[in-house]
């Protein structure tokens, strides 16, 4: 029997659920990355459960602990402007290209800025996607000024009439505070021309509770709006997500689970709330 | 890094030194809160567990052992020091090399682990060393891999092996094994080979991985992970040592504030060493792993081994060797002389990122945190704003070179003030020391090569003075 349905089974009265069995459910939830704040706040709701149904009442408590904010898109009223940011390796420059092919499918333009100026051969990286989806890229030199080329990207949009602007950031560390002010900056450049409508934080499936401290200190700088959660296709199950929405109240809005264009998607609160479980 | 951590530990044993005689439940209490510390810090939840039971098993093993009156939590202290050390392997292993060049490194690990830029600085650690590093761009997956690591080749002026463009096209395989060959008949010493990041769970990418180690050979297959994994360490890094194997992990990303619970992890269920660890975006931000300094720090003891390094590579020899004379001959301290320490303490790095070596750092983590980086710019424009009659001694300053100054350095006057009078204050304490007399709390920073005033002078301007006449003698008298 599985850990689940014995849990249902004790909660039915039909099974004991020993000091082993909480022990191994705890293990459980520690190991899906959820902290072992969240985990003893789960277990302690867990162990007042009496409804009948067991198994809705245990995926009841984690959906609780998802943030009740709205998870679709915000847009703008003209072109609506979207930021990615997030520390390094998240797969920043992966989601905006998956993101953008997404947008293009639904009918609707977009165009892209490649702000990562910083690491070797990202602008070149986005580039080969933009060829690849058919979307334009507007890019500057290697170590120029993620700012200036935000901000023609930007005018580039208006130029276009453009529906859509997905801004590529460079990965940054969240405690460097030089580059967190860097961010600021094109955030404050862009928003002469349009507002930013949503800033997207991507976080890494396998990261673990650091990840709590990336969206504290993301959303202190830039007003995050959203997380896209990558890289689920692997063995992590991503539970840090379910900790930040839970204590920094940011929605997750798409997940990457895969290397190809086509694997993102909008995220599904009940799948993910199964796979943490599974 | 680790900060969090070691401010945990901190806490938890300066509770336990407070007592004297020491019960089985002090030993429980503290286990409980190391465990829920490593949790944490993301420490795999098994290795937790072994090592929580580990610890408590040898100190009540210990307990009835220790004399009363003895310092029994220095004894427990001591115990989870060693266990540390253990875990992260004892003493820090370096590169094996071939004893027929070239010597072949093999990176894999997860996509977006830093492998590629990882494969720069380990090119260019070597480099430095007289060795003749040869990159080969095995990873034709994701787009623009191999131009990355071109681009970086160039930087560092390694050369870089890359007949194939990436980007889904060409043989990663061939690649590494055609490359080695190159490598041989160019004679190069040393062989780097960059591979696709992987999924543990994905067995096409990881074959791949296992043929590119068939028909490279490698001496080290290095598994590089970013320090901020979560509990999905365990699984990866089984994964990839059932795969394709490896003989030592490097980490990177450890400049975050992760809590470095993957280092703990990963060695731990592998039992390979840990031995790099990349700390920032510039190439040069990467040294050798040190465990047992790594231990010290996790348990807030400070990491003095590496900044008496850093500062024996910041302050260069002459000048100290300058200042040393100076000093033995009874000649005065200037500010001239205290330029030239800041602008050496400026290149070891930032003061936070200095100061978060220092004993006890995890206690004081919010101040270093907070500690305001241009302070030392500002001291900095202050003193180059006066002349060198002025620098060589600041008693001539009046009232009018004073308002000169600061608006030269674009500060208030009182600013010029306090600067001037707590570098008299420092001035005097040099001499004091001269002469034998050592203020209390300096003996302990035991730098070599960097002349112990001076630094100390830093950190006492760093306090704002008190406007209490009575608080601001005991702090003059320091």
């Amino acid at each position: 029997m599985s850990l689940f349905s014995k849990f249902i089974a004790k909660v039915r009265g039909t099974n004991d659920f020993s000091a082993a069995d909480w022990h191994e459910l705890e293990e459980e939830l520690l190991l899906s990355d959820l902290g072992p704040t969240l985990t003893k706040t789960v277990l302690e709701q867990a162990r007042k459960i009496k409804s009948e149904n067991a198994n809705e009442a245990l995926s009841h408590i984690l959906t609780s602990t998802l943030s009740s904010k709205d998870r679709s898109m915000l847009l703008g009223e003209t072109t609506t402007v979207i930021m990615v940011v997030g520390v390094n390796g998240t797969g920043k420059t992966t989601s905006v290209a998956k993101l953008a092919a997404n947008i293009k499918k639904s009918g609707k333009s977009v165009v892209m800025a490649a702000g990562d100026t910083f690491r070797a051969a990202a602008v070149e990286q986005l580039q080969t996607w933009g060829s690849q989806i058919g979307v334009e890229v507007v890019a500057g030199k290697t170590n120029g000024d993620p700012a200036s080329v935000a901000f023609d990207a930007t005018k580039r949009a208006k130029e276009l009439n453009s529906d859509f602007l997905i801004i590529d950031t460079a990965g940054r560390l969240h405690n460097k505070n030089d580059l967190m002010a860097e961010l600021e900056k094109v955030k404050r450049v862009v928003e002469k021309v349009f507002p930013i409508n949503e800033t997207l934080l991507v976080i890494d499936a396998t990261t673990g509770q650091n990840g709590l401290q990336q969206a504290k200190i993301f959303t202190e700088a830039v007003q995050t709006t959203g997380i896209i959660l990558t890289k689920l296709d692997g063995s992590a199950r991503g539970g840090v997500a379910l900790a930040i929405e839970n204590e920094v109240d940011i929605p997750i809005k798409w997940i990457g689970t895969g290397e190809s264009v086509n694997d993102f998607a909008p995220f599904e609160p009940t799948n993910y709330i199964q796979g943490l479980l599974s | 890094m680790f900060e969090s951590l070691s401010s945990r530990f901190t806490s938890a044993f300066s509770s336990l030194r407070s007592r004297g005689k020491l019960s089985n439940a002090d030993i429980e209490n503290t286990c409980a809160e190391i465990r829920q510390a490593l949790l944490e810090s993301d420490v795999a939840l098994s290795v937790v567990e072994n090592f929580v039971a580990q610890i408590r098993e040898q100190s009540l093993a210990v307990l009835p052992t220790l004399q009363s009156g003895s310092n029994q939590g220095q004894a427990i202290f001591n115990i989870v020091n060693a266990a540390l050390i253990e875990i992260l392997g004892g003493s820090a292993r370096r590169i094996r090399f071939a004893k027929n060049p070239p010597t072949v490194i093999m990176l894999a690990g997860l996509q977006g682990a830093g492998k590629t830029t990882l494969a720069g600085k380990l090119a260019k650690f070597y480099a430095d060393q007289g060795n003749t590093p040869l990159l080969v761009a095995s990873d034709l997956q994701r787009p623009n891999a191999v131009t990355q690591l071109q681009i970086v080749g160039e930087s560092i002026g390694v050369p870089v092996f890359a007949p194939e463009p990436g980007n889904g096209v060409g043989d990663p395989v061939k690649v590494a094994k055609s490359g080695i060959d190159f490598a041989k008949s160019k004679l190069y010493n040393m062989v780097i080979v960059d591979t696709a990041g992987r999924l543990g769970i994905d067995d096409d990418l990881m074959k791949q991985a296992i043929s590119i180690r068939d028909a490279v050979n490698p001496d080290e297959i290095l598994f590089v992970v970013d320090a901020m994994i979560g509990q999905d360490a365990v699984r990866t890094s089984q994964a990839f040592l059932d795969g394709v194997g490896f003989d030592g992990v490097v980490l990177t990303k450890l400049d975050g504030d992760a809590r470095g619970g993957a280092a703990l992890s990963i060695a731990s269920i592998t039992k390979r060493p840990i031995m790099f660890a990349s700390t920032g975006e510039k190439i040069g931000d990467f040294d050798i792993f040190y465990p047992d300094r790594m231990a010290s720090r996790i348990l807030g003891m400070g990491d003095v081994a590496t900044l008496a390094e850093q500062a024996k590579k910041a302050f260069d020899g002459e000048s100290s060797a300058k200042l040393e004379a100076k000093f033995a001959s009874g000649e005065d301290f200037t500010l001239e002389d205290f330029l030239e320490q800041l602008q050496a303490m400026s290149k070891m790095g930032s003061m936070s990122k200095i100061l978060g070596m220092l004993p006890g750092a995890g206690a004081m983590k919010k101040q270093i945190e907070n500690f305001d980086e241009s302070e030392i710019v500002r001291t900095k424009a202050i003193v180059q704003s006066m002349t060198p009659t002025e620098r060589r001694d600041p008693k001539v300053l009046n009232g009018s070179r004073r308002a000169r100054i600061a608006l030269g350095s674009g500060r208030k006057v009182s600013d010029v003030n306090n600067l001037v009078d707590r570098f008299s204050a420092a001035q005097k304490m040099m001499k004091q020391v001269r002469n034998g007399a050592m203020p209390a709390g300096m003996g302990a920073m035991g730098l070599p090569t960097m002349p112990k005033g001076p630094a100390k002078a830093v950190v006492h301007k760093k306090k704002s003075k008190s406007g209490n006449p009575a608080k601001r003698a005991i702090e003059d008298g320091q």
